[in-house]
């Protein structure tokens, strides 16, 4: 029988207001097995933790029950409190009376009925536990870093600095991401390229740093420490030894006339390109869909030019397998599309754009050499007209639920460097609210209004409508003055919602990492964990986790940085306890629970067995503690019921069921 | 049939650790409220829920039985929540057939950022429990005051 003791956490007055502790620690002490319990302000206090150790010692406890927030949050602390008083870490169960009670309850008595049903499931728990020892695991001290951009390059940089080997995996052909297509950068109005270029060369050089471009992430196995993953190295068709980066194939390409990725379609590229002069590596890729030796076999130009001889067009793809410690997701974004969005007439008009392609045009590597013009006709604009929240803070399923939360500072950005450049050309900007909580993000959004008059318009546009003289009538409405708008514009630049790039949900997949419905990736603790997957080893840099602009970016990429640095720096990993056990003398070997496993984790033995008395020879399971991972599907399937899972075990989960149902 | 305003049905709710044990903390921190009549039981996967757990609660006097885990394609253990889906599939009919009705039992996908949900669920579980009044197949006397 066990000696339970049972701690009942006030939480200050998040339990305390709505459950009576006091009746909880009444009702438990005539459970089965308890023979202490006791409540205090905050169990998760130092003072809190010594009460336990005191029980502990003074009543000989086995097993403790904590009622206190979801083990979510605090399993971990009562289990290293259990450890350091002498106790196996695996005999605290969580009663979870936080979350799961008080907080959706108002009823003082309801609460309470609920909170001591949910102690007594605890206590018939517990009852049931065994100590369980943890196990080690390696650490491959290497880490991935799927995503080029500046996430993803930030992150690589910080952990190689601290002196351990990273990958970067980007899948477009050159590192740099949304970054390197920007113009300036908000609130300083640096360029974009001055300050990104030299963390792409540093990254570059980095000793400790490899990076492959122009491929993806094609299969993860293992787990935290010991991940293995398949990259698909895409065929670039060039030899990157051999080439100089001389520029020469794309000069000469005569296959002109594919729409560039990197401006956005704004201008075009040849088959053979970088993707901007920058670029890391400058190695070019053949475009196997646009090349006319791929489509007819007749052209050869690109090889005939190189003098390097790089050029290989029978180059194959190349599948590498690597081994990583950790894993850190830096996949960022893009802009929504917009086909849902006809009123604002951006499939009509070649003047209607989005900012991230005003970004292009107002850049001086960009399809327009950085003079602000019409996309249609190439005049200079005298009206230009911003559109805010295109697709964010959407209600229905056109566009996103969520704030996209850079486009309110960057609207002001583009404003502001078009008024300063252009001074003849009037800015409006429709706005449902101005957003520009950041340091010096609302001096910069004022000094836009007052210093550089842009118009800024409180309310939403209705209709943009392309005019047979080549301008765009806006209509919207001024809600503030309560009055329609019809207004002539000569550009619309419409700030359209970002969403995580597409093959985000593909990559969480791969790694079991948890993702919203707006595929997001989900963070541990929304608060107190903000860098990490739930997925221990998986950990998140960026966008991929929610809207966030450059310098929240870096700030990330270097927080889940250290986060890795961590995890690298152990030898070995303490492993899950909590795995899966057959029992020799019900197991039959018959095979199934080997089939269901996602982890390959159990394998077939002959064993001498002594079934009372008898003893004979039989093919027994035998579950590899260091790959099971505790999810318990083999216990279901197995027909004898010889399996069981340690810590969530048939008769633990039963004695729950049992208690609740009482 | 009115109903019974008095009845607080006995639900037990299965949750897996990674996604519904999570949506159902994220309800709690967002004080979504909803009935006290359910009570959540942690499990690793859903796949760790065996068939004869929910046999086992109604025969203890459940009224009502749920199972929560990661969407399809989205559980932590890659395939887990696909197998819960088909043993529960066979089990429900087969309960429906001894007259443990299919509204007294309930799968549902929730993931950990979808705490609206997880409280939506269990509002609209309840409310249909309520409806549906006592279980009283599978109830066993012996095990009931």
């Amino acid at each position: 029988m066990q000696r339970i003791g049972v701690f009942v956490c006030h939480c200050g007055s998040n339990i305390a207001a709505t459950v009576d502790v006091h009746k909880v620690v009444e009702l438990a002490r005539l459970e089965p097995g308890v023979v202490h319990a006791e409540d205090y302000q905050y169990m998760c206090s130092e003072a809190g933790q010594a009460k336990i150790g005191a029980a502990i010692k003074e009543h000989q406890l086995t097993g403790l029950v904590v009622c206190s927030c979801s083990p979510r949050m605090h399993e971990a602390t009562f289990r290293k409190c259990a450890q350091k008083y002498g106790l196996n870490p695996y005999m605290v169960e969580i009663a979870n009376i936080r979350e799961h009670c008080s907080w959706i309850h108002k009823d003082m008595q309801e609460a309470t009925e609920k909170a001591v049903i949910l102690a007594r499931a605890a206590i018939a728990k517990v009852n049931l536990n065994t100590p369980l020892q943890a196990g080690e695991s390696r650490v491959t001290k290497r880490a991935l870093v799927i995503g080029g951009g500046i996430a993803g390059i930030q992150t690589a940089l910080d952990i190689a600095d601290a002196g351990y080997e990273v990958d970067i995996v980007e899948k477009t052909p050159s590192i740099g991401g949304r970054m390197s297509q920007l113009d300036k950068t908000f609130p300083t109005l640096d360029c974009s390229a001055c300050i990104l270029t030299p963390k792409m060369v540093d990254a570059a050089g980095h000793e400790k740093i490899k990076i492959y471009t122009y491929s993806e992430v094609e299969k993860v196995s293992g787990f935290v420490g010991d991940f293995t993953v398949d990259i698909r190295k895409k065929a670039r068709s060039v030899d990157a030894d051999k080439c100089t980066g001389c520029g020469v194939c794309q000069e000469k390409c005569p296959s002109k006339k594919t729409l560039s990725e990197f401006n956005r379609g704004l201008g075009t590229r040849s088959a053979i390109y970088t993707p901007f002069a920058q670029a890391i590596p400058n190695v070019p890729v053949i475009d196997r869909d646009a090349c006319i030796k791929f489509k007819t076999g007749k052209c050869g130009v690109c090889e005939k030019v190189c003098q390097a001889g790089a050029i290989n067009y029978a180059q194959q793809d190349e599948i590498i397998t690597e081994k990583y410690g950790a894993i850190v997701v830096a996949t960022g974004f893009d802009t929504i599309k917009l086909d849902k969005y006809d009123e604002y007439a951006y499939s009509q008009s070649k003047d209607v754009i989005t900012s991230l392609e005003l970004e292009r045009v107002m850049n001086a590597a960009g399809p327009t050499k950085g003079h602000l013009e019409r996309l249609s006709d190439g005049k200079a604009p005298k009206e230009i007209v911003f559109i805010q929240c295109v697709g964010s803070r959407c209600s229905d399923d056109r566009g996103k639920p969520y704030c996209s939360k850079i486009c309110c500072m960057y609207t002001a950005k583009h404003a502001m460097l078009i008024r300063d450049k252009y001074p003849d050309v009037n800015v409006t900007v429709f706005y449902i609210d101005v957003r520009t909580p950041g340091k010096n993000f609302d001096e910069f959004y004022r000094r836009a209004v007052e210093e550089y008059g842009v118009n800024y318009i409180k309310g939403q546009v209705g209709k943009v409508a392309p005019q047979p003289d080549g301008s765009l009538l806006v209509q919207g409405v001024d809600l503030l003055d309560n009055k329609q708008i019809k207004m002539k514009a000569d550009m619309v630049v419409l700030a359209t919602a970002i969403e995580p790039n597409q093959g985000v949900r593909n990559i969480a997949t791969m790694l079991t990492a948890s993702i919203d419905t707006n595929n997001f990736l989900t963070e541990a603790h929304p608060k107190l964990r903000p860098v990490e997957s739930p997925t221990a080893g998986v950990f998140l840099s960026g966008v991929c986790q929610g809207p966030k602009d450059i310098p929240e970016t870096v700030s990330q990429a270097g927080a889940a940085a250290v986060k890795v640095i961590g995890l690298l720096a152990k030898d070995k990993l303490t492993t899950n306890p909590c795995t899966a056990k057959a029992d020799e003398l019900l197991c039959n070997g018959c095979s199934n629970c080997a089939k269901v496993c996602p982890y390959g984790a159990i394998t077939y033995e002959t064993c001498l067995v002594n079934d009372h008395g008898i003893r004979e020879e039989r093919r027994i399971a035998k579950v590899n503690n260091a790959l099971c991972q505790g999810c318990g599907a083999c216990t279901v399937t197995c027909p004898s019921g010889a399996m069981d899972l340690q810590g969530f075990s048939n008769k633990q989960l039963l004695a729950e069921v049992d208690a609740i149902c009482r | 049939m009115s109903v019974n305003e008095e009845f607080r049905p006995k639900i037990v709710a299965f949750c897996c650790n990674w996604c519904s044990y999570a949506g159902a903390d994220l309800a709690g921190s967002s004080r979504l409220a909803y009935p006290a009549d359910v009570k959540i039981i942690r499990v690793p996967c859903s796949c760790r829920v065996n068939p004869m757990f929910i046999l086992r609660a109604f025969e203890k006097g459940a009224d009502g039985v749920i199972l929560c885990g990661c969407h399809p394609g989205d559980c932590h253990y890659s395939t887990g929540n696909y197998y819960a889906r088909r043993r529960m599939t066979l089990l429900f009919s087969m309960l429906d057939f001894m007259g443990v009705e299919n509204g007294r039992t309930r799968v549902e996908w929730v993931s950990a950022a979808e705490g609206v949900k997880f409280s939506t669920v269990m509002n609209d579980f309840v409310e249909k429990i309520r409806s549906l009044g006592e279980n009283v197949r599978l109830g066993d006397l012996r095990c009931k005051n």
